[in-house]
Parts: C-alpha cells; structure tokens; sequence
C-alpha cells in the first residue's frame, strides 16, 4: 500500500520533469522556456522529494532510526528548491529583458513602451 | 542585539534539525550548535533581521493559511503548462500590474507566488512597486484599459500578500 | 529494481534534454535557463541516489548544491545585465 502512493509521487514528479525538459526544447523564446522549466521542474522536484520523505518516514516508523535524518534533509531541500527556483527564474528574466532578448510573437509589451518614454 | 540573537537562534535549529539521526543530542554536538550559530548569526544579522514584521504571528497564521491555496495553484499551473507544451497554443506578452503594496515583503510573496501560478512570470519591478509580468495567454479584455486590471491576470493574490505582508 | 533507481534514470533523460537547449540555444539567456533546468533536476536525482542506496550524504550535497547554484544563477543574470557584480 505504501509503495503504490509512493509510486504515484514518484510518477508525477518525473512525467512534470520530463514536460519541463520537453517544453524547454519546443517554446519559441526565453520567457516561455522560463515558463517550462521553472514552473514543472519545481513541481516535480518537489513531488519527488516528497517521496523521499515519505519513504523515510515509513522506514522510520517500521524500526529503522536512520531514515528520519533522511525525512528531514529532504524536508531541507524541498524548501531550499521552493525559495530558491522562483527567484532565480526573476534574476534570468530580468537580465534577459535588459540584455534586449524581445519577447517572440508578443502581442504586448508594456516594458518595453516604459523604456522608450 | 536583538536582530543577533533571533538570527542565531534560528541558526541553531537549523543545526538541530541537521544533526538529529534519530537519537537525543550528544553535549558536545550541542556545544558546537551554539558556537556555529553565534558565529554565523553574528555575520548574517543585518541580512537576516531587517525590520520586526515576521515576529508578529498573524502574518505565520496567514502564511500557513496560504500554504495549501498555493499549491493547489501550483498543480493547476503545471497542467496549464502541460496543455501548452503538447498543443503549442501560446498568445504571449509582458504587462505591468500595479498591485498597490506597500512594503518589500509583500511585494516579494506576491513576485514568487504568480511565477509559480498559472500562466505568468514576473519579470521586472519598478521603484513604485509595479511589476512586470510574462503572460502566457494574453486575453484582449485586459489590453483595452492602461491601467491594467490584476484581477484576470493573478486573482486574488494581492490580497494574500497584503496580509502577509503589510 | 529499485524504484528510485529507475526514476532516476528518467531523471537522467530529462538531463540529457535540456543539455540540447544548452547547446543549441540561440542566445545566451537560453542557454542560462537550460543551466537552471539542469540544476534543479540535479538536486531531484542526488535526492533520489541517495534514497535509493540509503545513503543520506547525498541529500546533504543536494542541500549544499541547491544553495550555491541559486548563487550562481543570480551571478551569471548580474552578468548578463551588464552591471557590476
């Protein structure tokens, strides 16, 4: 019983992977690459390793008083990629928009009309 | 003072929580957390501690009454991304939403919050607080005022960082 | 097998995919995001190594790894503007 959710947390972390790689290859431009890979390889990794934190916790609780030290640094981690993707993915756009990356088949860009001003 | 301490309190769990293997702590596994925690406490305290607000445990009991809004966003995000991925049906452009907030912290809850929800991502800020948002479906209703609406583009999100953050 | 095992082989794959955008990328800005992919599926699949063998070692280096290439990125976008680190 407890593999098969943590076969399906497993399952989804990797099918959002993979969708972040792929749209990383078929999106036309940066800010929609950044879409792909921010956005799913976030969920996905954080789907993942909350596998991880369940698969150390039920060790945990069936006798093994190593894998809470596991459970936790997981925990760490999944954190450490939650604060840490988002801002990162802000930092990317903005030096792609001050380095004139033009958006792709932008249908509005209201930075760029506040610049020529 | 102040700001030392709570920084390397804070310091000291996080090596609490690092070195816990399922036992109590030894003595001299405690003694070395203090002495870590006050060194890095002392250097991280004016980027840790800027100002009191997150002492003030209404903004904690907002932030976790946000935490499962925001991931139930997260999901339908990912499957929003997940439709334009396989079809290819992106209409994109950047937009500038003026949400209104008053302080840093909000601003910043709010930047990370609508890059990790449906269809945007922010892009740039201004010294007014506006933000610069990548849309990945642009809807004309939206294009005909200048003052753009946030509602159609990050719902109720300003909201939530108002009251976390302010 | 184990299951992480195998996640972490398509893990591996979705590497592999981005490692295209690195290369192909038209601009630097594309080849930036592609880094920031591979980053992010990195610390996943330490995360997974480390489940797999039951080594916890390995999650603490995804910790560590996590930290010092958001610092990079943020680096490499001050950078990219132009303006003095």
């Amino acid at each position: 019983m407890m593999w098969e959710i943590l076969y399906i947390f497993l399952g989804v972390g990797i099918f959002f992977n993979l969708l972040g790689s792929l749209g990383l290859l078929r999106f036309p431009d940066v800010y929609t690459r950044l879409h792909a890979g921010t956005k799913c390889t976030t969920f996905g990794s954080i789907s993942i390793c909350l596998a991880v934190i369940g698969y150390g916790l039920w060790k945990w609780y069936e006798g093994d008083k190593q894998m809470i030290t596991m459970a936790i640094h997981s925990f760490i981690a999944l954190v450490a990629i939650l604060l840490t993707n988002p801002t990162g993915a802000h930092a990317i756009a903005r030096a792609a928009h001050r380095s004139g990356v033009k958006p792709a088949k932008a249908v509005v860009d209201d930075l760029e009309e506040e610049k020529n001003d | 003072m102040i700001a030392f301490i709570a920084s390397a309190v804070f310091c000291f769990v996080l090596w609490l929580l690092l070195t816990f293997n399922g036992r109590m702590w030894g003595t001299d596994e405690i003694i070395a957390g203090i002495v870590m925690a006050a060194i890095a406490g002392f250097a991280a305290r004016k980027i840790f501690v800027k100002d009191f607000k997150l002492a003030n445990p209404k903004r904690w009991i907002f932030f976790l009454a946000y935490l499962p809004r925001f991931f139930f966003e997260m999901a339908k995000a990912n499957f929003d991304v997940a439709y334009r991925v396989l079809t290819g049906r992106i209409r994109p452009g950047i937009v500038k939403i003026s949400p209104g907030l008053k302080t840093d912290l909000a601003i910043t809850v709010l930047a990370n919050s609508i890059t990790l929800t449906p269809g945007t991502l922010s892009v740039d800020v201004d010294e007014e607080r506006n933000l610069y948002v990548h849309w990945i479906n642009v809807k004309d209703e939206v294009l005909e005022k200048m003052p753009r609406e946030c509602r159609p583009i990050c719902s109720t999100f300003p909201d939530w960082a108002r009251r976390i953050g302010e | 097998m184990n299951p992480f095992m195998i996640t972490l082989v398509f893990a591996l794959i979705a590497i592999a995919m981005a490692m295209v955008r690195v290369v192909l990328g038209p601009t630097i800005p594309d080849r930036v995001v592609g880094l920031d992919t591979i980053n992010t599926l990195v610390i996943a699949g330490m995360v997974l190594f480390g489940a797999a063998t039951k080594e916890i070692i390995y999650i603490d280096v995804a910790i560590v790894y996590a930290l010092l290439s958001y610092v990079t990125t943020l680096f490499i976008a001050k950078y990219l503007e132009g303006s003095k680190l």
